[in-house]
């Protein structure tokens, strides 16, 4: 655990080494708060469903934009070859990575803490949702952000880390979504429903913790993270 | 310290390291030396558990890099080749992060970085970023990163690559200094440094170990007698024809003449002594002599007879 610690720290520091993370978390508050904003006050209703409405598709453009860099960037530099002679299980490398990316992620929905106030200003918010909607999106982000780190560890190029990680976690909202469901055979609607991470955002965002829903997130965010542990041992297969 | 026994590795069709077996003792300086490509640094990535071996196996103070990975890494201090460091992170911040990772206690890793500064000569840029470093820099907290958890073992990849002469005696100073008290194994392909630096010479062609023995015995065995350099006043056809007939003379080079009358030759000596003879053959001859010296042969001489056949392969 310490050793764990001791990279996710390293990696959550290098977020601000640069302005990179300012420019990430300014640009996500206010292109949330922007997309919240504009019906907030047309709608005339004392909630953040709105807000969270748009979550997925932003987190979908933003997490990979954080994960890409994990991997990627130590290939790039040769740095895998200290970081993976260093007395570290390849698994205590993985889980720092990807909780030094969460923390990010985590700080910068934390920070969109005002969204909440002026909700709350304005009328007498139903605060189940919005704490669900929160936890929703924590969890929502995780998942990419295991997809985003897995991909990141298969090249050496961010954009090309970026793009994959885009484009799987595009897809596996897609499946959940009813212009999908409906042209595939109904037998497979089940099936795809409860694989699509939309269907148990949703679900989590109505202020109801399902432990389904828990587990399943939990389940896909270890897949992926088993994933990357195994690609970053591929240069040991013979 | 470090045992290494019939590793072999391929990549695809490559096969960067063959049967290779060497026995590196406690507190020993070992130089490895080959031309690029001779799988130098895939063996150094196998000592240090970065990747496995096909066969055979290697052993760094009892413990298998392959089953016993973790305390092997413990023991190990590695310098990869052009010391991969993180840019955007400060000298400081960078050496505490390793001495966390390392295990050092938290109240005993201020006063090791200080240590390792000092050392390594880091004074100068203590609050710099490792981005703005010089290349000499750069190597000087890769090697400070490779003494933070006071290793018995250094496995250092070409530490000297892509500096400059003063960058490089620096570090080959450092090196000694650090050489007195651990074991190190340093590859190379600059041979004066392995005659400076190590006390045994690994030499490695093709993925195998062609020799392995002091810089100095090595030297010796370099094949032939030495090589004279003379300077003569007097008519070249005549000194040449002259030495020619010596019979511990195998051949005579002529190399310059410097003055009117003044020329330099290269002579090289069938036996191994012969500077007596060609100082009776001077005074025979009545020709003034104004320099006998006998040329060292050079490790760069036995380096190039063990590794020729790959040189002419590629040639």
């Amino acid at each position: 655990m310490r050793n764990v610690l001791a990279i996710a720290r390293k990696e959550f520091r290098s977020y601000f080494s640069s302005v990179i993370g300012y420019i990430f978390i300014t640009l996500f508050l206010a292109v949330s708060g922007w997309l919240f904003m504009s019906t907030f006050f047309l709608v005339g209703e004392a909630s953040m469903r709105g807000y969270f409405q748009w979550m997925p598709w932003l987190l979908m453009i933003f997490v990979p934009a954080v994960s890409m860099r994990l991997w990627a960037e130590e290939k790039k530099l040769g740095t895998i070859e200290l970081l993976m002679t260093f007395p570290l299980t390849d698994g205590e490398v993985v889980a720092g990575k990807f909780l030094a990316a969460l923390g990010f992620i985590g700080l910068t929905l934390g920070l969109s803490f005002p969204v909440a106030i002026t909700v709350a200003v304005s009328g007498d918010p139903d605060w189940g949702p919005i704490l669900g909607g929160y936890l929703g999106s924590l969890f929502l982000a995780a998942t990419f952000l295991a997809i985003g780190v897995f991909f990141s560890s298969i090249t050496e190029n961010q954009i090309v880390a970026l793009l994959l990680a885009f484009f799987t976690s595009l897809f596996l909202y897609i499946v959940g979504m009813p212009i999908f469901l409906v042209v595939i055979p109904d037998v497979l609607d089940g099936f795809f429903a409860t694989l699509s991470p939309k269907t148990h955002f949703e679900s989590i965002q109505r202020g109801v913790i399902d432990s389904r829903d828990i587990i399943y997130y939990v389940s896909l965010i270890g897949f992926f993270l088993f994933l990357n542990t195994r690609s970053v041992q591929s240069r040991k297969w013979r | 310290m470090i045992s290494v026994r019939n590793l072999s590795k391929s990549f695809g069709p490559t096969r960067a390291v063959r049967d290779v077996s060497f026995e590196i003792a406690r507190g020993e300086v070992v130089g490895f030396l080959g031309p690029n490509g001779a799988g130098k640094t895939t063996t150094m990535r196998i000592i240090t558990c970065y990747m496995p071996a096909d066969s055979g196996s290697a052993t760094v103070a009892g413990f298998d890099t392959t089953s016993q990975s973790l305390e092997v890494r413990r023991r190990i201090g590695y310098l990869p080749e052009s010391a991969p460091l993180y840019d955007d992170m400060g000298v400081v911040e960078y050496l505490s992060y390793v001495a966390e990772i390392r295990g050092i206690q938290k109240a005993l890793r201020t006063q090791r970085i200080r240590e390792m500064v000092e050392r390594c000569g880091l004074e100068k840029v203590v609050s710099k970023d490792i981005g703005e470093l010089s290349k000499g820099y750069r190597q000087r907290v890769g090697l400070a990163q490779t003494l933070i958890h006071n290793p018995d073992v250094l496995v250092l990849d070409e530490p000297t690559s892509g500096l400059d002469p003063n960058q490089i005696r620096e570090i080959r100073n450092l090196i000694r200094e650090i050489g007195r008290e651990k074991t190190v194994i340093l590859s190379t392909h600059i041979l004066p440094e392995v005659e400076m630096t190590c006390d045994r010479v690994i030499i490695i062609r093709d993925g195998q170990v062609v020799a392995s023995d002091t810089p100095e015995r090595l030297r010796q065995r370099s094949a032939g007698g030495g090589t004279y350099t003379i300077r003569v006043r007097g008519e070249r056809a005549r000194v040449e024809s002259s030495l020619d007939v010596l019979p511990e003379v195998s051949r005579v080079n002529h190399r310059a003449e410097e003055s009117p009358g003044m020329h330099r030759f290269e002579v090289t000596a069938g036996r191994d002594d012969i500077g007596e003879v060609l100082f009776r053959w001077a005074v025979d001859q009545r020709l003034v002599l104004a320099e006998l010296r006998r040329e060292d042969a050079s490790l760069e001489d036995v380096f190039r007879e063990l590794t020729a056949e790959e040189v002419e392969k590629h040639a």
